[in-house]
């Protein structure tokens, strides 16, 4: 498993990076089990402790499980939690009814951006894998976003031997990235290594279907699978060929580029 | 999908629209490495668009891109096969793009370059060429792409092959395989081309098999930079990660360049089975120290008998991804392993022209993605290594305002004059034997560091009266100060020396002002029989303690270098000791 340790060196090499550099601070935690073994990464590279704050931007979409294991882990690894939620247009109605674009930037994105606002942070780290999509595959470890959470792809900084960007003007804030190198198969090989515990809906519970990745319930839907552990989920993956984000609707029709554009995640 | 036994980064590289972002999507389509449905994705918003499907645009994901047909920035893909896990870099090979291209090749351990057999050689081919020597990347595969438009033709190959050879021999580059291929209709990408009976080489697919993982550092002398220091619970841990070599608990470390040395007490880790006892290169690690010593990020962790060099002067090659050119005094930021510390181009050497390996004779500027030789000068001296001993010690980037705009690898560290006294500093802290007390403890109960401050002047501006008094202002502060003129030492420790020994004069007074140092004392030097030059040398002596110089004069001037503060002879007593006071608080050395 020496690929592992390479994964785990270099992302907590970056953890400990972010946190040397900025003194504001967070992660965004989805819940999901990418931004999880980010979360273990930094407890690897905290020696234990998590003293970066996690941010989960609640859609109120998401499914009741989800909101269940977070506050218990928060609870069992002593976490510092916030929640943010863009309440004004959750009363306004926003839905995915509404169109699946509209939703994601209103309670997403600009969720996200209330809270940045509202913290300050100045440093954001995110579970995202170049795998996941095409612009993804095209990011920087540390990517600078402008005032407007803006990600100018055209002219990103140089970035070269592990030294990061680390400094940047005011009222801007930089996108910290550990996972980028990690594939999905990486990202359950090493829950198995290090038997973190992941939430029970990326598994099968008796009905033929599974989570592959974890959204909002009304825009994710189960795969058929019956995988029951993390040794079935290691093996189903490896055999298909099937995109991990093909359970997600917002992928369609470089939905992603513009989304992401924006300063969605 | 086996299980992947190791990871392999490749970059893609070469001249623009000669065929990387066509040959990867090949790679990846003819191994039929890609998601269900993608390459329908692809044919469709090709369709869409009215073009001529491409399979760049399985890659180049922006839009942008697409509509340009040209890669703007590195995409990183994954690719696996046989027991390897790749990370394949494609690189843009447009001029504009160099700094994506370098941000993406110096994470590769091998390269493939593709050259357009109809285009042949032109300037990228061969900048990408020498830039990967300059990253260190020795392992490369030539593509000679686009076969199908010289009609497969062995001897347009065999042209392009011999010039390219030539070229790289230049830089030492000796590519592992020419392959004859055409991206667009698979020849030689994964399966063996039936329009070129006359090669008989490998695909692409089988050379990346090739190509082998390199040795990790460990069999290089010990190098652990240190990142950053916790104290989340009562453990104080370094952390940092092993550059280079090993170690292990019960080693005694050294710290450069402030030359600490102390034992590693422990290895700390999350979650791991088993206590660890030492940590090879490449592994971010944490350790506890036997002693308390104050050591802060950006020096390095090596053992006793290969330590770094230490210097504020050298010789290197860089390149340079800035708008705004390098000129001669220029000054930047320059991040070396985990060090930051101000510097300034003290010399452009010359600029290498990338296509003829020229060096351009008294250049004037470094202009955007030139590579030249330069002599750097950093603000204080810092510790590292020549790129060819060891190279994540020996490479460095170059900020301006808030951006990497430069890289760069160290050739030739200079000696300056203060280095036999620095040789000789750490030679005696390395041997030190230390007593009962440790310096923190002094801290701790007289409340303050020590330091020193050196006055320095003409004769009669004032010097000794500001000294006394800010001698007696710390004294009935209840602090542990003494004022120490050099004259004193002439007629006990110095004298067996005559007028012509001064600078064993010096030396003598560095290591009496070091003894009081290491005894807790703030020191307070006045003498006329130094000169500027001196403080040099009492500096490289007394480090790494805190050094305040002061300057007194009859009237304003320009001031010597290395100069904290400037009084002149009519200036107001205690104002002037409430300054130096209030500096001896911000370098902390006033608590
Ligand atoms: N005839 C022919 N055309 C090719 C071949 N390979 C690539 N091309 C064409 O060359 C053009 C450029 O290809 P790309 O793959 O985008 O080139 P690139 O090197 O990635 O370009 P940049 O990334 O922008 O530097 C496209 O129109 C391709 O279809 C080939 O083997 N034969
Ligand atoms: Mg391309």
């Amino acid at each position: 498993m020496k690929h592992l340790e390479e994964l785990e060196d270099k992302s907590v090499y970056i953890l400990r990076e972010a946190y040397k550099n900025f003194d504001n601070l967070c992660m965004l935690w989805s819940i999901g089990k990418d931004s999880t073994v980010l979360l273990w990464l930094m407890r690897k590279a905290f020696f234990g402790h998590a003293p970066i704050p996690l941010v989960h931007i609640d859609t109120s979409y998401k499914i009741k499980e989800m909101i269940e294991y977070r506050d218990r882990l928060a609870r069992d690894w002593d976490l510092t939690l916030v929640v943010g939620q863009n309440k004004e247009a959750l009363e306004a109605g926003m839905a995915p009814e509404r169109g699946r674009m509209e939703c994601c930037t209103a309670l997403k994105t600009r969720g996200l951006q209330q809270v940045l606002d509202e913290k300050r942070y100045n440093g954001v780290i995110v579970g995202v894998r170049s795998d996941e999509e095409g612009t993804r595959a095209k990011e920087r470890y540390f990517s600078p976003r402008d005032k407007n959470n803006d990600w100018d792809f055209r002219d990103q900084p140089p970035e070269l031997w592990d030294q990061f960007k680390t400094r940047f003007e005011p009222g801007t804030h930089v996108r910290i990235h550990p996972l980028l190198d990690w594939t999905e198969i990486n990202i359950w090989e090493y829950i198995k290594k290090e038997d973190i515990p992941v939430i029970p809906l990326y598994f099968d519970r008796g009905e033929g279907l599974r989570y592959r990745s974890l959204g909002c319930a009304p825009c994710t839907t189960p795969i058929r699978s019956t995988a029951k552990t993390v040794d079935e989920i290691i093996t189903e993956l490896r055999s298909t060929k099937v995109a991990e984000r093909s359970g997600r609707a917002q992928d369609a029709d470089r939905g992603m580029e513009k989304l992401r554009k924006d300063g969605y995640m | 999908m086996e299980t992947a036994k190791e990871h392999f980064q490749i970059v893609f590289v070469g001249h623009v629209d000669h065929g990387k972002s066509t040959l990867l999507g090949r790679l990846y389509a003819d191994t039929d490495s890609l998601p269900v449905g993608h390459l329908d994705k692809v044919r469709d918003i090709c369709a869409r668009q009215g073009k001529v499907f491409e399979y760049a645009f399985l890659f180049d994901a922006f839009l942008e891109e697409q509509e340009q047909g040209i890669t703007i920035d590195t995409a990183r893909t994954f690719f696996s096969w046989g027991e390897r896990q790749y990370i394949i870099i494609d690189a843009p090979g447009h001029k504009e793009f160099l700094k994506n291209m370098i941000s993406g090749a110096a994470r590769a351990e091998a390269a493939v370059l593709i050259i357009d057999a109809g285009e042949g050689i032109q300037e990228q081919s061969k900048r990408h060429g020498y830039l990967l020597s300059l990253l260190g990347i020795r392992q490369v595969v030539v593509v000679v792409n686009k076969m199908d438009l010289v009609g497969y033709s062995e001897e347009a190959f065999r042209a392009i092959e011999k010039e390219y050879r030539a070229f790289l021999a230049q830089l030492r580059l000796e590519p592992q395989y020419f392959i004859p291929a055409s991206a667009r209709n698979g020849d030689n990408v994964a399966a063996t081309s039936t329009a070129m009976p006359w090669y008989r080489g490998h695909t692409l697919l089988e050379s990346l098999a090739h190509f082998v993982k390199l040795p990790a550092r460990t069999d290089l002398p010990l190098r652990i930079p240190v990142q950053d220091i916790y104290k989340f619970d009562p453990r104080r841990i370094i952390a940092g990660r092993v550059e280079a070599g090993t170690f292990s608990v019960g080693d005694t470390l050294v710290f450069s360049p402030s030359n600490k040395t102390a034992v590693v007490k422990s290895i700390e880790a999350f979650n791991v089975p088993n206590v660890i006892h030492s940590v090879p290169a490449g592994r971010s690690a944490g350790f506890t120290l036997d002693e308390q010593i104050f050591v802060e990020r950006g020096e390095v962790a090596s053992h006793k008998d290969a330590a770094p060099e230490v210097s504020d002067r050298f010789r290197a090659n860089i390149f340079w991804m800035g708008k705004n050119p390098v000129l001669t005094g220029g000054r930047y930021l320059l991040r070396i392993a985990t060090t930051e510390v101000e510097m300034e181009v003290e010399a452009i050497l010359g600029i290498i022209d990338a296509s003829t390996l020229g060096r351009g004779e008294s250049p004037q500027r470094i202009e955007k993605n030139d590579v030249a030789e330069v002599i750097i000068r950093t603000r204080r001296p810092i510790a590292l290594d020549r790129y060819a001993d060891i190279d994540t010690t020996g490479r460095f980037v170059i900020i301006e305002g808030y951006d990497i705009q430069g890289g760069g690898i160290v050739m030739e560290v200079f000696k300056d004059e203060q280095e036999p006294f620095r040789a000789e500093a750490r030679r005696r802290d390395f041997e030190w034997r230390r007593g009962e007390i440790h310096l923190d403890e002094r801290v701790q109960r007289n409340g303050h560091y020590p330091g020193i401050v050196l006055f320095t002047g003409e004769k009669g501006s004032g010097k000794a009266r500001l000294a006394r008094h800010l001698e007696r202002r710390l004294f009935n502060g209840g602090k542990q100060v003494y004022l120490l003129d050099g004259k004193n030492l002439q007629y006990g420790l110095g004298t067996d020396l005559s007028g012509s020994d001064k600078e064993e004069m010096v030396r003598r007074f560095g290591e009496v002002a070091q003894i009081l140092l290491r005894a807790g004392q703030i020191v307070v030097s006045t003498t006329n029989t130094f000169a500027l030059a001196d403080h040099q040398i009492i500096r490289a002596l007394v480090h790494p303690h805190t050094v305040i110089t002061v300057h007194m004069s009859f009237v304003e001037g320009a001031l010597p270098d290395n100069t904290d503060l400037h009084f002149l002879e009519s200036d107001d007593l205690k104002a002037a000791a409430k300054t130096i006071m209030e500096l001896m608080e911000e370098k902390n050395i006033l608590l």
